[in-house]
């Protein structure tokens, strides 16, 4: 959908997805790195455990589908190609720390005196504007001033981060969506702009309802992972329960979510024979935790844990389906690969690497439009990949762009 | 809803979406000026609705601020779709808008009347936006389940937590804000390729494909090397001290990561403990080696300061580090409100309360929370006669006929 459009990516981790995402609607996305290659390229894991710029899995899984250009723009050699490339762009996307851009004389307003109708994108750690501006940053850093790692964890434990980093991945994403608005606006009136996004306020979007509970209640949100703790009775609610070979998510839920989880659930352990009647007696649809008992609720969750024990993930996840039941498994890399929904949807795709002779199984599509499918993928580019074919079409040529490279230009 | 230069200005949404990923994508394009109708029922409305916190604590369906805060810079009209009138306004509707959302179980829609082939007839340009948690093929189209079970489903449980503890859930429903920013990345590409070919189209967003996207490189760690993930808590492999520290007072928390030597000596000057001076501490190796000790060493010291004064002392000297904010700090903090993240706006029952902005600033064209989130069918009769144009006696005849009921 976007082929007539190209993007200059100048990312380190921070913006990743962004281009990612451009790449995948049909742009044209063209990686701008230093001349040794982008730092970001050390980030694990490496294929085959190899540790080298050319190998990182996570450069693949977020560059993939972009071309690979190497620039120095701090030299004034690579400043102006930078400039030319800019006549030819539509969206620059750069996640360098605030000013820096504007320190190399490259900042937006020569950019749009160049090109007025660029969309500069600047993904940052906490925008271009306040306080924290020049504060740094880390996944940790950035989930935590989010306000999600104060509720991820248990209860009587220090509050944790999701096991792999996110707040960057949420941070390009967010760059995309407000890129492409301005796309919009820029197509209808052809005046482009910069677009600021900070990171810490994707992260601010993801808790649910913290700050709202603190607005409207005068409460904190407190951390509850695998188990919940309701504060009005202590009853302890079971979310992550124990099975033969893992775990499984499920929640004993009352009211009109009993339906898809509590009832059918109760009807699964009486088919087994493990559903006492003290069990089988309870209106689901009418059971409320703010006025159950924490010893009720213990006796509930003893014999619910007791059926989970007797099944493998395997089992409660495939019953779950027949039953209509919302039993998930917590599931593993190998799970998730051999999901049968995904196959059935024929979700993942194979993108060859012909210079480490192999093929590589990605994830495939985020959307599945009608009007043209996500671009046939190509692998994450090498370090100056395609240097020749986009410098030659700015009018350098093969004798310069040899010089430049040895210059340490390009 | 007026505003001089607004992005989305003249693009027009009816959001028949629930929950939270779908309704949340109409507010970001309501934010920018586009014009949405968020479609309800008083027989289904939106779970959300019955969710804490509420307004006083006293339950009511216009109460929730939960679902108030994805449901801002929108129109609400209640409209019960299973009246043979009722889906004919919703068609109207349709006809009206640029953009359709949805998220409803797969086969819903249809059923009701309003699939992709049945709005094409009525506006054979319609862009349709589906996003079902799973996928709208597929054996497992239809099976039930949330963005909170949908997250371990991908794995994200299965890596968070405490290598001596159960897996830790994610809380609330995480992969619900993940697709919003795809579904307004497509929407934006979608409407420009209808504005050179005149085609609009139907994409669909299964939450579930949008959402592995966000743990790929321990998929492909696994594909490629075979590798198991572990739960580690806050530990970094390459980075020590790497975690959250205890601070003075009753659940505060400071997070410091410290990756190069010269972060390390910041880190040791602001502290200033002779401890932290050991040669052994000096590389990276040694203190990944020594990160138990050097982690007490670093308690110690936090413990008695304020979150506040840890992280600023340890940013002055150039150290990545962050108050673990709770509800209130969120609320409160200097950053976000310096740069008017939180917006006040007056909603019909709630009163004044903040909504959040999207966290992309667009300044030609601001974005922000622009009109407080609708009562259940507050606007049924603006958007009847303003929007459809209906006459009077035509909506008093539906009213009464209970079509918005």
């Amino acid at each position: 959908m976007l082929s007539p459009y190209r993007a200059l990516d100048l990312t380190d981790e921070k913006g990743f997805l962004c281009g990612r995402v451009l790449a995948d609607l049909g742009a044209d996305v063209i990686k701008i790195e230093p001349p040794r290659g982008e730092p970001s390229r050390n980030i694990g894991p490496f294929y085959h455990n190899i540790p080298h710029p050319e190998k990182s899995l996570y450069w693949f899984a977020y560059n993939s589908g972009k071309r690979g250009t190497t620039l120095n723009i701090e030299t004034s050699d690579g400043r102006e190609i930078f400039k030319k490339l800019i006549g030819t762009a539509d969206f620059v996307i750069e996640s360098f720390a605030p000013g820096y851009l504007e320190s190399l004389g490259l900042g937006y307003s020569t950019l749009c005196a160049i090109n007025p109708r660029i969309i500069l994108t600047s993904i940052t750690p906490f925008g271009q504007s306040g306080p924290y501006r020049d504060y740094r940053t880390s996944d940790l850093v950035s989930m935590s001033l989010g306000g999600y790692v104060y509720l991820t964890g248990e209860h009587d434990q220090p509050p944790v981060r999701v096991g792999f980093p996110q707040a960057y991945l949420h941070g390009g994403l967010a760059g995309a969506a407000g890129a492409m608005i301005a796309h919009y606006h820029r197509q209808l009136t052809g005046e482009g702009q910069w677009v600021d996004v900070s990171i810490q306020e994707a992260c601010a979007w993801i808790p649910l309802d913290s700050y709202n509970f603190w607005e409207i209640s005068q409460l904190l949100e407190e951390r509850h992972g695998a188990v919940r703790v309701r504060p009005e009775t202590g009853a302890r609610l079971r979310r992550v329960w124990k099975c033969k070979d893992g775990y499984v998510n499920f929640e004993l839920y009352g009211g009109a979510l009993a339906r898809a989880f509590t009832i059918p659930l109760v009807a699964w352990m009486t088919e087994e024979w493990m559903a006492p009647d003290f069990l089988r007696q309870i209106d689901w649809a009418a059971f409320d935790y703010s006025t159950a008992t924490k010893e009720e609720v213990d006796r509930i969750a003893e014999v619910v844990s007791r059926f989970f024990l007797t099944h493998t993930k395997a089992e409660l996840w495939e019953g779950g389906i027949k039953r209509r039941c919302v039993v998930y498994p917590v599931a593993s890399p190998k799970e998730v690969v051999n999901n049968v929904q995904l196959n059935a949807r024929d979700y993942w795709v194979k993108i060859e690497h012909p210079e480490l002779g192999d093929t590589i199984t990605y994830p495939g599509p985020w959307i599945r439009p009608s009007e043209s499918s996500l671009r046939q993928q190509q692998r994450a580019p090498l370090i100056g990949e395609h240097n020749v074919e986009v410098f030659a079409e700015i009018g350098l040529s093969k004798t310069e762009i040899n010089m430049l490279k040895q210059a340490g230009v390009i | 809803m007026k505003g001089s230069a607004q992005a989305l200005e003249g693009i027009k949404v009816a959001d028949f979406s629930w929950i939270i990923a779908g309704p949340l994508t109409g507010e970001f394009l309501g934010d920018f000026g586009a014009e949405v109708i968020r479609i309800e029922s008083y027989t289904n409305p939106d779970n959300l609705r019955s969710i804490s916190p509420m307004k006083g604590g006293i339950s009511g369906i216009n109460r929730s601020a939960t679902f108030a805060r994805y449901n801002c810079s929108k129109y609400g009209i209640s409209l019960n779709l299973k009246h043979p009138k009722g889906l004919e306004v919703a068609k109207r509707l349709v006809a009206w808008a640029d953009i359709v959302l949805e998220n409803f179980t797969p086969g819903v829609m249809e059923r009701l009347g309003l699939g992709y082939e049945e709005l094409k007839k009525v506006k054979p340009d319609i862009i349709m936006l589906s996003l079902p948690l799973l996928g709208h093929s597929g054996p497992l189209a239809n099976h039930p389940g949330l963005g909170v079970q949908l997250s371990d489903l991908i794995g994200f449980g299965n890596i968070t937590g405490w290598p001596d503890r159960e897996p830790s859930t994610l809380p609330g429903a995480y992969t619900d804000l993940i697709s919003p920013y795809c579904a307004i990345s497509a929407l934006m590409a979608a409407l420009d390729y209808r504005r050179r070919t005149s085609k609009g189209q139907y994409i669909e967003l299964s939450q579930f494909e949008a959402g592995i996207h966000f743990l790929a490189p321990v998929i492909l760690d696994w594909l490629v090397n075979g590798r198991e993930p572990v739960r580690k808590g806050n530990q970094c492999d390459y980075a020590a001290p790497h975690g959250v520290y205890r601070c003075r007072g009753h659940e505060r928390w400071c997070a410091i990561t410290v990756f190069t030597d010269e972060e390390w000596e910041s880190l040791c000057h602001v502290l200033g403990n002779p401890a932290l001076a050991k040669p052994a501490f000096k590389t990276l190796m040694g203190r990944i080696e020594n990160a138990t000790e050097i982690d007490r060493l670093v308690e110690e010291w936090t413990a008695n300061h304020s979150a506040e004064e840890v992280m600023m002392k340890l940013q002055e000297a150039g150290v990545p580090a962050g108050v673990v904010l709770n509800g209130r700090d969120l609320f409160e903090n200097p950053q976000l409100s310096a740069r008017g993240f939180y917006k006040e706006l007056t909603h019909l029952e709630i009163g004044p309360h903040h909504y959040p902005s999207p966290p992309f600033k667009l300044p030609k064209t601001p974005g922000e929370p622009r009109m407080a989130a609708p009562c259940l069918g507050q606007h049924n009769e603006y958007v009847c006669r303003q929007i459809l144009g209906m006459s009077d006696e035509e909506f008093v005849q539906l009213l009464n006929e209970g079509v918005f009921e």
